[in-house]
C-alpha cells in the first residue's frame, strides 16, 4: 500500500509545484499580492510531499519490500542497512527522486532566508525553481517511476552494483547533487532579474552566498567522487576525464568564473550581462550533465541503464529551460555596458582574464566529452579524445590563472598602481625560484615536480603577503571578513591542489609484480612483503584477502589487506588497501592468482607509492571551505531596513578592499 | 544580435544531442570497435577439453578461417546463445572452435553433454590468461579468424540468428572473396 502512497505524494507535489510556478509569476506580472503570496506555502507543501515520497522509498528499502520493482532490482536480503539506504539513489529512478528532494531543500532554504528581499523578486525566483521542479517531477512520474510494482513479489532481490557498495556511495551523490542543483538558485535569480528588468545590482548581492555555497558543495562532491574512485576501483588514479566526471566538472569551472564575475558586478556594476549569462551556463551545464548520464548517448563507468524515451524527455526539457532562458537573455539582457570603467591594470581585468580561461576550459571539456558524438555525426567513426587531450589543454588554460593569482588581492578595483605589483612580483618570484631550487635537490630532476613546488610557492607566498598586509594595515576584527577569508582559503587550496597533482603525477611509482608468499618487492624505497592470501567474509560478500607487510629501512610501516570480493550473483569487486599519509600513500591492489593449482599461492599484485596525493583532495577541501566561509559573510545577510545604510557603507569598504 | 549567439550555440548543441539519441536508437552504443580487428590474433597454446595432453596453437590452426566462440558453463548468456549455435554452427561453412573460459573441465564437459556440443573442437583456458590477450570482456564472445591468423570480426555478447545473418555471414563471405 505504501508505495502507492509514495506515488500519490509525488502527484500532489507536482500539483503544488505547478501552483508554485504559475501563480506567483502571474502575481508578479499583475502586481497581485495574493497570488505572489502563494509561492512560499506552495514550495513548503511541495517539499513536504517530496520528502514523504523519498521517505517511503527509503522505508521500502529498509523493510525489504521486493514487491517494488526498484527495490527488488537494487537490493537483497544480505545487503547491510546503510547500503540499503544508499541504494535509494543507487540507480536512475531513485537518484532522480534525490535530485528533486535536494531541489526542494534549496527552495525551502531560499523561501526561509529571503524574507528581507522584495516580494515580487522572491515570487519570481520561487516560480522559476517551481518550473524546474515540475519538469523533474513529470520526468519521474512519466518515465522513471521508482514505485512501480513487481508482481508476484520475488523472495529476494538482485543486488546493488558492488562498485556502489562503498562508504563513498552514502556520501558522494547527495553532496554532489547539493552542488549541481544549488546552481539552480543562481539561475532562478538571473531569470527573475531578466523578467523583472530591474537591472539594479542588488540581486547579485543576494545571489552571491547561494552561488558560493552551491559551489562549495560541488567541490566537496567532486573531491568525494575522486577519492572514492581512487580507493575503490583499484586503478590508483584520482581523475579519469570520464564523461560523467566531466559533467560535474563543467559546472564547477563555470561556477568559479561565476563567483568572481558576481563579485565584480556586485561591487562595481560592470559585467552585468556576463554574470547573468554565466549563471545560466552553470545551471544549464548541470542539466546537461544529468542528460548525459541518463540518456545513454555516451558510454561511461557511471552510465545508468538507458532508455531513449528518457533521453528524449530530458532533451526536450533541456531545450525548454536552457533555450528559453538564453532567448530571454537575448531579449532582456542589459543593452549598455554599465558600471564603473576600469583600466587595463585593475582587479576587473584580472578577473576577466580568469573568467575567460575558466569558461574556455569548460567549453574545452564539453567539446572533449561530446567528441565521440561529433565523430558519429561527422561520420569519421567512433573517436574519443582521452586524457592526452584534456591533460595537455587544461594545464595550458590554467597557466595564466596561476600567474595572475598572487596579484589578484593586491589589485585595486578600477585602476591599480604598478609599483605595488612589481614588489609582489619580485617577492613571489624569488620565493618560487628558491623553493624550486630546494625541490630540485629532492626530486632528482623531475621537472613536473619542480614546477609543482614553484607554482605552489608562487601562489601561497602571494596569499601570505596579502594576509600580512591586511594584518599591518587594518584594525583588529576587520582584518579578514568572512568573504575575504573564504577567498584566501580557496586560493590557498589551489596551491595545495597544484602541489598534490604535480608531485603525485611525477613521483608516483607503480609496479605490477608476481609474488609468492614470503617474497618481497621494493617500490619507491618501501619493501612490500607478500604474506599470502586467506579467506574472509563480510555481511554480503566473501573475499580473498591478501596480507602485505610494508617495511622501510627495517622498521614496520604498515600491514595492508587488499581484497578481492565476490558478492552474490558472482560479481567480483577489487577493494584495494591504502595506507594514507601526509607525504605519501601506499596502495596495494590484489590481481589474479598466478598458479591455477594453488601450489605456491602466488598472486599478481599491483603496488604503488603515491607521494603527496592526499594534497589533491586537501586542496579541494580548502576550496570547499572557502566557498562556505565566504557564503557566511554577514554582509550578505543584511535586513531590508538596513539596505539604505548598507549602500552608504559599501563604497567605504570597497576602498579598503 | 550578439546577444543571440549563446542561444544559437545552444541550438547547435541540442541538435547534436538529438542526433545522439537518434543515432543510438539505430546503433549499439556499446559496440566499441575492437582494436584487434584486422590485427593478427594473439598467439595461443591451449589444451583440448577432451584430451588435455593435446595442445592446440595458433600456428596449428593457420591455413583456413575458423570461428572462436568463448563460452563457459557458468555463463548465463551462453545458455541463451547455445541453441542458436546448435542449430546454425554447421551452416557457417567454417570450423567452430569452442573456447572454454575460466571453467572447470568437468563442468564444461557436463554442460556440453547436457545441452549438446555444437563445436568442431573445444579448447580450454582455465586461468583466463590467454583470454586477456584476446581482450575478452566476458563470455560469450566470438572471434572470426582468417587463414592468415588475422581477426576479421568480433562480437561481444551472444550470437543471435539476426547477428549471424546480418554480421557474421557477410564477414565470412568477405573472407572467401578476398583470400
Amino acid at each position: 500500500m505504501t508505495p502507492e502512497l509514495g506515488q500519490l505524494a509525488l502527484i500532489l507535489a507536482l500539483l503544488l509545484a505547478l501552483a508554485q510556478s504559475i501563480l506567483p509569476l502571474v502575481g508578479a506580472w499583475r502586481g497581485n499580492n495574493a497570488l505572489m503570496a502563494v509561492a512560499r506555502p506552495a514550495a513548503a507543501g511541495q517539499a513536504v510531499f517530496v520528502a514523504l515520497a523519498f521517505f517511503i522509498l527509503v522505508w521500502a528499502f529498509v523493510h525489504f519490500d521486493f514487491s517494488v520493482q526498484y527495490v527488488a532490482d537494487n537490493s537483497n536480503l544480505q545487503l547491510p542497512w546503510y547500503y540499503r539506504i544508499a541504494a535509494v539513489w543507487g540507480a536512475h529512478e531513485g537518484s532522480m527522486l534525490l535530485w528533486v528532494l535536494i531541489l526542494n531543500v534549496w527552495t525551502v532554504a531560499l523561501a526561509l532566508f529571503s524574507r528581507s528581499l522584495p516580494d515580487v523578486f522572491v515570487s519570481r525566483v520561487l516560480a522559476v525553481l517551481g518550473i524546474i521542479s515540475v519538469g523533474f517531477l513529470c520526468f519521474i512520474l512519466f518515465t522513471s517511476n521508482p514505485f512501480g510494482r513487481l508482481l508476484p513479489m520475488p523472495p529476494d532481490g538482485a543486488d546493488l552494483n558492488p562498485i556502489l557498495q562503498d562508504p563513498g556511495m552514502t556520501f558522494h551523490p547527495p553532496v554532489l547533487y547539493m552542488g549541481y542543483v544549488g546552481f539552480s538558485v543562481a539561475f532562478a535569480f538571473s531569470i527573475a532579474a531578466l523578467l523583472g528588468g530591474s537591472m539594479e545590482q542588488s540581486w547579485v548581492r543576494w545571489a552571491r552566498p547561494w552561488t558560493n555555497a552551491a559551489w562549495g558543495f560541488l567541490s566537496c562532491g567532486i573531491v568525494a567522487g575522486s577519492w572514492w574512485a581512487y580507493s575503490e576501483l583499484g586503478w590508483g588514479g584520482w581523475w579519469f576525464w570520464d564523461p560523467v566526471e566531466n559533467a560535474s566538472f563543467m559546472p564547477w569551472l563555470v561556477g568559479v568564473a561565476l563567483i568572481h564575475a558576481q563579485a565584480v558586478t556586485e561591487k562595481r556594476g560592470s559585467l552585468r550581462a556576463w554574470t547573468i549569462l554565466l549563471s545560466l551556463f552553470a545551471f544549464s551545464l548541470s542539466l546537461l550533465g544529468t542528460f548525459l548520464v541518463r540518456s545513454g548517448i555516451l558510454t561511461s563507468v557511471h552510465a545508468f541503464a538507458s532508455d531513449p524515451r528518457r533521453g528524449t524527455y530530458i532533451l526536450c526539457f533541456l531545450a525548454f529551460v536552457v533555450g528559453g532562458s538564453l532567448l530571454l537573455y537575448a531579449l532582456r539582457a542589459p543593452k549598455v555596458a554599465g558600471g564603473k570603467a576600469f583600466a587595463l591594470i585593475s582587479r576587473e581585468s584580472a578577473i576577466l582574464v580568469g573568467n575567460l580561461m575558466f569558461t574556455v576550459a569548460a567549453a574545452m571539456v564539453l567539446l572533449g566529452t561530446l567528441f565521440p558524438l561529433l565523430g558519429d555525426a561527422l561520420d569519421i567513426g567512433k573517436v574519443s579524445v582521452g586524457p592526452p587531450y584534456f591533460g595537455l589543454l587544461f594545464p595550458l588554460l590554467m597557466l595564466p590563472v596561476m600567474v595572475l593569482l598572487p596579484f589578484g588581492p593586491f589589485l585595486r578595483w578600477g585602476k591599480s598602481d604598478v609599483p605595488v605589483l612589481s614588489q609582489v612580483l619580485s617577492r613571489t618570484g624569488i620565493a618560487a625560484a628558491a623553493c624550486a631550487l630546494i625541490a630540485a635537490f629532492f626530486v632528482h630532476g623531475q621537472l613536473k615536480a619542480i614546477a609543482g613546488v614553484a607554482c605552489a610557492a608562487w601562489v601561497s607566498v602571494g596569499i601570505v603577503l596579502y594576509m600580512a598586509k591586511r594584518w599591518r594595515e587594518m584594525p583588529r576584527g576587520r582584518r579578514y571578513p568572512a568573504e575575504m577569508a573564504g577567498m584566501l582559503l580557496a586560493h590557498f587550496g589551489v596551491a595545495i591542489f597544484v602541489i598534490g597533482v604535480l608531485l603525485s603525477e611525477s613521483l608516483s611509482v607503480t609496479r605490477d609484480v608476481r609474488l609468492s608468499p614470503g617474497q618481497t618487492a621494493t617500490v619507491g624505497g618501501y619493501e612490500f612483503r607478500f604474506d599470502g592470501v586467506m579467506q574472509t567474509t563480510g555481511p554480503n560478500w566473501m573475499a580473498e584477502q591478501g596480507v602485505v607487510t610494508v617495511m622501510r629501512n627495517g622498521s614496520l610501516v604498515a600491514e595492508m589487506h587488499p581484497q578481492k570480493r565476490t558478492y552474490s550473483h558472482e560479481q567480483v569487486q577489487t577493494t584495494s588497501a591504502v595506507d594514507p599519509g601526509v607525504t605519501r600513500d601506499l596502495y596495494v591492489a590484489l590481481g589474479e592468482p598466478m598458479d591455477a593449482n594453488h601450489v605456491e599461492g602466488a598472486w599478481a599484485l599491483r603496488l604503488y607509492t603515491k607521494p603527496f596525493i592526499r594534497w589533491i583532495w586537501g586542496g579541494g577541501l580548502f576550496m570547499m571551505l572557502g566557498g562556505f566561509v565566504s557564503a557566511a559573510d554577514r554582509r550578505f545577510r543584511v535586513k531590508r531596513e538596513a539596505d539604505a545604510v548598507q549602500t552608504i557603507l559599501t563604497p567605504v569598504r570597497e576602498s579598503q578592499a | 544580435m550578439s546577444r543571440l549567439v549563446p542561444f544559437f550555440a545552444f541550438v547547435l548543441l541540442a541538435a547534436l544531442l538529438g542526433f545522439g539519441i537518434w543515432w543510438n536508437s539505430s546503433h549499439d552504443p556499446t559496440a566499441v570497435p575492437s582494436p584487434l580487428i584486422n590485427k593478427p590474433a594473439p598467439a595461443f597454446v591451449l589444451p583440448k577439453l577432451d584430451n588435455p595432453k593435446q595442445m592446440v596453437s595458433k600456428d596449428s590452426m593457420l591455413g583456413k578461417p575458423y570461428l572462436v566462440n568463448v563460452f563457459a558453463s557458468w555463463c548465463f548468456a551462453c545458455g541463451e546463445e547455445h541453441p542458436v549455435l546448435m542449430e546454425q554452427s554447421k551452416q557457417l561453412g567454417i570450423p567452430v572452435v569452442g573456447y572454454d573460459y575460466k571453467d572447470e573441465p568437468a563442468d564444461a564437459k557436463a554442460w556440453l553433454g547436457q545441452h549438446g556440443n555444437p563445436y568442431d573442437m573445444v579448447i580450454t583456458d582455465q586461468s583466463g590468461h590467454t583470454a586477456i590477450d584476446f581482450g575478452v570482456y566476458g563470455a560469450p564472445e566470438t572471434f572470426l579468424i582468417d587463414g592468415k591468423g588475422v581477426i576479421r570480426y568480433k562480437r561481444i555478447g551472444p550470437l543471435t540468428p539476426d547477428v549471424i545473418a546480418q554480421q557474421l555471414m557477410p564477414a565470412i563471405a568477405a573472407l572467401e572473396k578476398a583470400p
